[in-house]
């Protein structure tokens, strides 16, 4: 299975971006090439700035130079710009709405070695509870490079969600990322299996399991958390009996969260949210540390059968 | 400058506070202590020195101003309103429901604020970035920004004194209005942020240290701001909590007390408009 890099995807995207239109402007806090904003900084050198080690002043920073009418991206990764800095991103950022688009990268327990300090687990519960935010969770090169050109596109605050580790290709050319609409990877009427990132292709092995032994799983990317894609949920939670959703995240506040909050109000159907379960990650390799906390496909199928027998 | 052009700018100033300690009293809340201490400042940058328009707060290229230290807010609608960003009369509906003029200021909600701004140590990061982006496109615009000597003691003041400095953002112009006085107390008891200019210097920022109640002294170190090509300026300027409000002036209860309206009585005596 071919596997590509996110990061670099997002680093060759902004480029592109840079090239056509002046406006754009790149901030990141010395993790250029762990982020692949390197990839810009280095070809449009007079856009770039490296803020150093000061996470906070570079959100306020993105802010002021989006208030002069520039596109301004910030990159960190995930635990910091979406942790240390809150504050910053719901006032500087979303509360003036300026035209900043934070990209975070190293995402949850996929940051593998580093270790707990580094894993945002939490970062997609803050940013859901800001007014004007709209977050994006790609699950691959593809989506990822769509996302990054939507966002620039569009007016106003965004949070992209990106992965250290490369991820297996989802998506062809063909595909056509829509904010706010979740995309149907795989039809099916019996359950339906909701996932973000790196979690979509355990998505995907769990319904081929699944399919093995006669259920038919539907299998949704819900890429973007918000604006949540309501119809389709509805239209799944109609059709099937329930749902089981997985994320490299914390159970509580993230892509479950949305959807307990949603189909809890709309459409109640049983929910197993599959993530991490209010702890701390550790050290150790992804993969190592997904079968550690339980997100695996195996886990995903017994969620649904479970639902199924009820 | 000529007395005639100081009596001018003194009389905004005098109206500029009567509409402060009124607007207080008639919301019952605010912060009238750390407004009338700005009040020079912000008279003299208005009316004497940023290139704005009133009747086109969003003009390509203009001055800018942003108020990092937001609960000043009292004294920024005042001066906007005088200024003629919008009208006088909506300044007594301060921190009301159906206000645009909330308790600290939102720059979607009144022309000519030009961030929102409350949380401390904020505002002087974004006025970085305005010099920054202004600078990227070639535009001619000067940045100027009020910080407080209270929120001096916010880490990320001193990040955004570390990246304008290194960018030598010499379109940029920053007041610290250092009345001394914290919410807790004096600044010297808190935590003191002495010494100041060997901090900002420190920082490759040319600093100034004035009178803040002085307008021929403001005027003289922005003319100083204006004229450096590779450092941003610092204009130290000293004032005096609660200034021109006989029972307010260095009484730390007016951080964030409004004065009853037996006080605005003798408020409004004392800046001769009773």
């Amino acid at each position: 299975m071919v596997k590509e890099s996110l990061r670099a995807a997002y680093g060759k995207t902004l480029l592109q971006l840079g090239q056509a239109d002046k406006r754009i402007v790149v901030l990141d806090a010395d993790l250029a090439k762990s982020t692949q904003t390197i990839i810009f900084a280095k070809e449009i050198s007079d856009r770039f700035i490296d803020m150093g080690l000061a996470e906070q002043d570079m959100v306020s920073t993105a802010a002021g130079i989006a208030l002069t009418g520039k596109i301004v991206f910030a990159s960190s990764f995930c635990v910091f710009l979406a942790g240390r800095v809150f504050d910053q991103v719901r006032q500087s950022i979303c509360y003036n709405n300026a035209n900043v688009k934070l990209v975070g990268t190293h995402s949850g327990l996929g940051v593998g070695e580093d270790g707990a300090t580094h894993q945002s687990l939490e970062d997609i519960a803050l940013m859901r509870t800001l007014p004007n935010m709209r977050i994006i969770v790609p699950a691959d090169a593809v989506e990822t490079a769509q996302a990054v050109q939507c966002a620039a596109a569009m007016e106003g605050p965004f949070f992209i969600r990106l992965t250290r580790g490369n991820l297996a290709t989802v998506y062809d050319g063909g595909y056509r990322f829509a904010l706010g609409r979740a995309s149907v990877l795989k039809d099916g009427d019996a359950i339906t299996i909701v996932a973000i990132g790196a979690m979509v292709e355990k998505a995907l092995q769990a319904a081929e399991a699944l399919a093995a032994s006669g259920i038919t799983a539907a299998v949704l990317n819900l890429s973007t958390i918000k604006p949540l894609d309501g119809e389709t949920l509805l239209r799944f939670a109609r059709k099937t009996r329930g749902f089981v959703s997985i994320e490299d995240h914390s159970t509580r506040g993230g892509l479950g969260g949305a959807l307990a909050e949603f189909l809890g109000q709309n459409c109640p159907r049983p929910l197993r949210i599959i993530g991490v379960e209010d702890q701390f990650g550790r050290s150790g390799t992804p993969e190592d540390l997904y079968r550690h906390f339980g997100l695996t496909a195996d886990r995903v199928a017994a969620a649904a059968r479970a639902i199924l027998q009820q | 400058m000529k007395q005639r052009e100081l009596e001018r700018l003194a009389e905004i100033a005098r109206k500029a506070r009567v509409a402060i300690v009124r607007m207080t009293a008639a919301a019952g809340s605010g912060h009238p202590g750390g407004s009338l201490s700005a009040v020079e400042i912000l008279t003299y940058l208005y009316f004497k020195e940023l290139r704005l328009d009133p009747a086109d707060p969003q003009k390509a290229g203009r001055d800018r101003f942003v108020l990092s230290k937001g609960h000043g807010a009292p004294a920024l609608y005042a001066i906007l309103a005088l200024r003629g960003f919008f009208p006088e009369e909506i300044l007594t509906r301060l921190r009301k429901i159906d206000s645009p003029l909330q308790g600290h200021p939102h720059r979607l909600d009144i022309p000519g604020v030009e961030a929102s701004t409350g949380s401390l140590g904020q505002g002087l990061s974004i006025a970085n970035g305005m010099a920054m982006g202004y600078r990227m496109s070639g535009a001619t615009g000067r940045v100027y920004a009020l910080i407080g000597d209270g929120e001096s003691q916010e880490g990320q003041i001193w990040e955004a004194a570390m990246t304008a400095g290194f960018h030598k953002l010499s379109n940029l112009c920053v007041f610290l209005d250092y009345n001394n006085l914290q919410i807790d107390g004096r600044v010297s008891d808190i935590k003191d942020i002495a010494p100041i200019r060997a901090k900002w210097e420190a920082f490759n920022w040319n600093v100034e240290e004035i009178d803040g109640h002085d307008f021929r002294a403001i005027e003289r170190a922005v003319r100083r701001a204006r004229r450096q090509t590779q450092m941003p300026t610092m204009i130290v300027a000293r004032t005096v909590k609660g200034k021109g409000i006989s029972f307010m002036e260095n009484r730390v209860e007016f951080h964030g007390l409004a004065p009853t309206q037996e006080e605005l009585v003798t408020a409004l005596r004392d800046l001769s408009d009773g």
